[in-house]
């Protein structure tokens, strides 16, 4: 075989997500009243990279095999801090940046340390650290409100010479910055062995723990480039519990439809990302199509239970039935 | 090069676990520029050694040097730092990364901090052209590779870590014989670099073709070091075998001549592991099954247990064709199965649990009326059992993890008995325990047995098979290699058809001991 | 060595205190700390009608971790409780809507859309062998968007029938809440199974290890679909009683839910990873997060500080009890 087939191979979930956005995006621009306007493709971006921030953050959690339910709360609590923050001149705004990414790192390595040097399961671990970072989301946002560098926000969330949507750019940026060093790291590549097969990772002699420790804490990152992209578009913070829950939620239905295992060791956060971008536009084909919008929740409910029923089909294929408890 | 100048020494390692010795003052000298073989019966204390060699256990006592000067390694990474790579039976590969990404798992070409792709691609694909494997795509997923790839792959890996000295366990056992022939001229090649490599392998042609030098184990020491080449077939068998039985053994009766055939499999196949197997038990009857570890004997009585899907064939009860589908079909109704699994810590039992929990597991339908357990029934099985056993434990109600491997087989076999089983499959029940509660299985199973069971049982330890079985069925590859009745059943009958050598001329004189 | 010094100095003590994890002894010792700090804070605490009215409220909370314990037992999670719950009290209150037949079929209609769901959840996890975090998590939303579809987005108008309104609120015997009955009859129900019932050993040999029971003969499967089936169904009656408990059902009432009970159970010494815990241990649980938020609300602690200390405290109770081995 030729090298461009084992690259086809590798890539087949992300290409695979590709093509469901392309498709579906496709379907909702031919229907949208407005069209294939630079108008509705900015406005379609701007809440497909809130999704792909998270889906992101989710990716370099579950390639490790383990999981982060309080990647949603992580988002809402950034959100709420740099709409207090992101303010000012520039200076004050940069700084305010800095910290609103800061808390985003520090949050993730909690859970980290408390997931690998602590031993807990991802799961209940991210449930209750998901409590405490929405506790403080609501200490600082007891009702919505704030209010964020505008100039900042408007330039982040507008089209840069008319038709590119600037959120997009940011998104290819933090893909280069975060995404490719890290999954080019040696300690990426540990995350992707120690979600493979932790047992041969170790007989291998990978440095599991800092690889996963290295997943959460990014996962950290990139949940708050996500909140204070929320900012931009709100200008607000809000301590929501629902829309919190609800982003935890798509984002590991992004990530399924992104084609990445919730097994670990497989898949990439671009495919997470076009995962992102394709949950989003199906959610809003409803709108072009005009269903009733109550409708919503219940067909990315089944979306996202078709999504994770998929998974079960390599079971069918198991041949003796000891495996199934491994 | 030359002998007298030894790069690597064991003395005097000794390795115990728990109270099985593994290791009993074991001498081993490497020399560079040779390949050294090591034989031994399963159990000999082989694996033992190696992995003390590679840093995987550390020894009891003992000393090792390298160059001359005495080394001991914490771990793999350590033994890797000195030049010792083992390539070890299971297989270290993660199985969602690329070949290349494998081969330099541990220490990959960095540049500005992250891995060098193209340097990646260049080691993986000179270490696999080393290995002679250059038909491997490094950017293959290793998961996507058959087995014997796979084990190219391991070879390879290895090789990029640059070894001095190099342990090759059962490394050939996964692999096709054109690939075989193609390690064989690595391994020849690394030999004339100057690397030293020690060869474990069951497979004599393979031994007599490659080895410079070649020390047996037995019961934990080595017996015997000499000249590869220097020794028959015969001799070494002798030598692997040895002169020491340790076990008294039940009388045989063999089945009554009445009695009927209980269970039977007809052509059974499964995957690439069972090869069209045909066998019967008749009631009252014990059947071995022997062969070197892994030639399929598990995974036949997981099929007879229900557990596998996809199995091709006829499983006949009492003559009648029967489809099991799950281990509750096995042991419920009127098959009347029981397996007392491999591993008793994973398989067996529920170690957090209590002995009475234990107990009563697998016959809670015939304890309960109406799903409620009917504690006195419960209680009045159990202390027959205990008894019937002698499971020595502190009470009934303390967690299982908690007796010794001996006691907790017991209770492995006695939740069986509990069901009062027609056909009793055993997958090499003595592992681990001690001499007395071996013995006291032995009886047992006689008893069960005289008392009418169907009994197959499979054993890495050939004196259990001779002194327990009416017939052994020797398995190699997945299939039935040979059948043993009676006085047929020899040490070196057992050894020779596990080893697959064939002709009867290997047949000297040991016959009769039955 | 030290086993059988412990076994002898165990068998010289109470039965009761034998068995006691001390888990269920430090969860018990913290609701009598908790009642001690809030005397000093309020002389009210330690009073019959206040101690009365918390074990009122704990019992809603005490229906839903029950079946939350079952699930955790096999070394499962059902994430479904929020919209489980919410569902159970729609539904009950939709039936009601339907004529006096409505109103007689009300609470069985509304456990049985809880079965439902759980047995949704049962199947994903026992027959397709999704990770029951994931499935759960999906089957909630797909039961919010059918709520949300049924409701329309507002808080339905139907009320709870005067049933659900007794089973919550009333009182049988004097003095005695109903509720607080129904949850001592649901957890001596709980207590039988799983003491006394084949069911109860195989829950917790599955959650031990799957492995061993499988090969002991169990139907792994089965056991594990009727226990989320049972989740489903407890969750939802949970509901029914919160909704005659307000006498209405709301959007989102269940999601104060999930996080409490899951903390009951681990708090109350049940290993999350499964095969280990005792009810009682759930009931210390259940009272002690009731305790807490009461005391939190008192205070007028805002729900920002009782968030955050719900996280921290069951983090660190977990990082006490719950982690996993080290050995690698």
């Amino acid at each position: 075989m030729k090298d461009w087939r084992y690259w086809l191979a590798e890539q087949r979930g992300t290409l695979f997500a590709f093509g469901i956005f392309i498709v579906m995006f496709a379907i909702y621009s031919a229907n949208h009243p407005a069209g294939f306007t630079a108008n509705v493709v900015q406005t379609a971006a701007n809440k497909g990279v809130l999704l792909a921030f998270v889906a992101m953050a989710q990716t370099l959690v579950v390639i490790t095999a383990g999981i982060d339910l309080s990647v949603g709360m992580i988002f809402t609590l950034t959100n709420c801090m740099a709409s207090w923050l992101v303010i000012g001149t520039g200076l004050e705004t940069g700084f305010g940046v800095l910290a609103v990414l800061g808390t985003g790192l520090l949050c993730g390595a909690i859970n980290g340390a408390i997931i690998i040097y602590g031993r807990l399961q991802p799961i209940v671990a991210t449930i209750a650290t998901g409590a405490v970072f929405f506790g403080l989301a609501l200490l600082l946002r007891p009702v919505p409100g704030g209010s964020v560098n505008e100039d900042l926000a408007d330039f982040l969330t507008g089209r840069f010479f008319g038709v590119v949507p600037a959120s997009l750019v940011a998104l290819l940026v933090v893909v280069l910055v975060v995404w490719v060093p890290f999954s080019r790291s040696e300690f990426g590549r540990a995350a992707y062995a120690a979600g493979s097969s932790e047992m041969a990772a170790y007989m291998s002699g990978v440095p599991i723990r800092r690889g996963k420790f290295l997943a959460y804490t990014l996962a950290g990152l990139l949940a708050a480039i996500g909140g204070l992209f929320l900012t931009f578009f709100t200008y607000t913070g809000e301590a929501a519990y629902a829309s919190g829950n609800a982003y935890t939620l798509f984002s590991i239905a992004a990530v399924v439809l992104g084609g990445v295992s919730l097994f670990g060791g497989k898949g990439s956060a671009i495919g997470a990302i076009f995962g992102a971008l394709a949950f989003r536009t199906i959610g809003d084909l409803l709108f072009v199509f005009d269903f009733d919008p109550l409708w919503q929740p219940l067909f990315q409910g089944v979306i996202l239970l078709i999504a994770v029923s998929l998974g079960a089909f390599a079971l069918f294929r198991v041949r003796n039935r000891l495996e199934w408890f491994l | 090069m030359d002998g007298a100048a030894p790069l690597f020494r064991m003395e005097g390692i000794s390795k115990r676990y728990g109270g099985v010795r593994a290791l009993e003052k074991a001498d081993l000298t490497v020399t560079a520029g040779g390949i050294h073989a090591i034989l031994g019966e399963n159990g000999a204390g082989k694996s033992t050694l190696i992995k003390v060699m590679a840093g995987v256990v550390a020894p009891d006592e003992g000393t090792m040097t390298l160059d001359g000067h005495e080394v001991s390694f914490a771990s793999p990474a350590a033994a890797n730092q000195a030049g010792i790579v083992c390539i070890f039976q299971e297989l270290s590969l993660i199985p969602e990364l690329s070949v290349a990404d494998n081969i330099v798992i541990s220490d990959p070409p960095k540049r500005f901090g992250m891995i060098d792709r193209k340097a990646q691609r260049r080691i993986a694909e000179q270490a696999l052209a080393r290995a002679g494997a250059s038909d491997i795509h490094p950017c293959a997923l290793v998961k996507d590779l058959p087995l014997s790839r796979r084990q190219m792959v391991e070879i390879a890996k290895a090789l990029a870590r640059k070894p001095r000295i190099l342990i090759l366990d059962e490394a050939t056992s996964a692999l096709t014989a054109a690939d075989v022939a193609k390690v064989f001229e690595v391994l020849k090649r690394l030999r004339s670099e100057g690397l030293a490599l020690l060869y474990i392998s069951h497979r004599m042609n393979e031994i007599a073709e490659l080895a410079d030098h070649c020390t047996v184990f037995r019961n934990g020491r080595n017996v015997a070091s000499y000249p590869a080449g220097s020794k028959s077939d015969n001799e070494v068998v002798e030598l692997m075998i040895g002169r020491e039985y340790s076990h008294i053994f039940p009388p045989k009766p063999g089945p009554a001549p009445a009695a009927t055939t209980v269970l039977e499999a007809r052509k059974l196949s499964w995957a690439d592991r069972l090869d069209n197997i045909s066998l019967s038990v008749k009631a009252g009857e014990i059947v071995g099954l022997g062969g070197l570890d892994g030639q399929g004997q598990r995974e036949l009585l997981l099929a007879f247990f229900g557990v596998l899907r996809g199995i091709s064939g006829e499983i006949l009860i009492d003559g009648k064709p029967v489809s099991i589908a799950s281990p509750t079909a096995a042991s419920h109704g009127r098959i009347g199965m029981a397996l007392i699994p491999e591993d008793r810590k994973t398989e067996g039992l529920m170690l957090p649990m209590t002995v009475r929990e234990n107990l009563s597991f697998a016959a809670l339908d015939r304890l309960s009326k109406a799903g409620i357990i009917d504690r006195v029934a419960e209680q009045r099985l159990i202390d027959d059992m205990v008894g019937l056993l002698a499971i020595k434990t502190a009470g009934l109600d303390i967690p299982v993890g908690a007796l010794s491997g001996g006691n907790q087989q017991k209770v492995v076999i006695a939740k069986w008995l509990m069901r009062q089983p027609r056909i009793i499959l055993l997958n090499d029940p003595t592992r681990g325990i001690d001499v007395g509660t071996k013995q006291e299985l032995y009886q047992l199973m006689r008893k069960l047995a005289d008392a009418g069971a169907a009994i197959l049982f499979y054993s890495t330890d050939y004196d259990e098979l001779i002194g327990c079985c009416d017939r052994v069925l020797v398995l190699y590859d997945g299939a039935v290699k040979r059948e043993l009745v009676g006085a047929e059943i020899t040490e070196h009958a057992l050894i020779a058809s596990a080893l697959n050598i064939h002709g009867d001329d290997n047949r000297i004189g040991l016959g009769g001991k039955a | 060595m030290s086993e059988t010094t412990l076994g002898g100095l165990a068998g010289r003590m109470p039965k009761f205190l034998r068995r006691a994890d001390p888990a269920v002894v430090t969860a018990f010792a913290c609701i009598v700390l908790l009642l001690f700090l809030g005397s000093l804070y309020s002389r009210s605490f330690l009073s019959p009608e206040y101690l009365l009215q918390q074990l009122k409220v704990a019992s809603f909370l005490g229906v839903i971790a029950t079946g939350m314990m079952l699930v955790i037992l096999l070394g499962q999670i059902d994430l479904s409780v929020p919209w489980a719950v919410a569902a159970g009290a729609m539904m009950a209150c939709a039936a009601a809507a339907y004529g006096s037949a409505g109103v007689a079929l009300a609470i069985p209609f509304g456990v049985l859309c809880g079965v439902a769901i759980g047995i949704v959840n049962g199947i994903g996890v026992a027959y397709l062998r999704i990770p029951s975090m994931i499935i759960t998590l999906a089957t909630n939303a797909v039961a919010q968007g059918l709520m949300v579809v049924y409701t329309g987005g507002f808080s339905p108008q139907d009320s709870a029938t005067a049933a659900m309104r007794y089973l919550a609120t009333g009182f049988t015997i004097p003095g005695v809440p109903n509720a607080v009955i129904i949850w001592a009859l649901i957890g001596a129900a709980m207590v039988f199974m799983l003491t006394r019932s084949s069911f109860g050993r195989a829950v917790y040999g599955i959650g031990n290890r799957e492995r061993a029971a499988y090969l002991s003969g169990i139907d792994t499967r089965r056991i594990v679909l009727i226990a989320f089936a049972v989740s489903g169904g407890l969750s939802a009656f949970g509901g029914v009683l919160l909704a005659g408990y307000a006498s209405k059902a709301a959007q989102s009432m269940g999601d104060a839910y999930l996080l409490p009970s899951i903390a009951a159970v681990v708090l109350g010494g049940t290993s999350i990873l499964g095969g280990r815990g005792s009810y009682l241990g759930t009931v210390a649980g259940v009272i002690l997060i009731t305790l807490l938020q009461s005391i939190l609300s008192v205070m007028q602690m805002p729900e920002a500080g009782r968030q955050i200390i719900y996280g921290v405290v069951i983090v660190a109770m977990l990082l006490l009890y719950g982690r996993a081995p080290a050995s690698r």
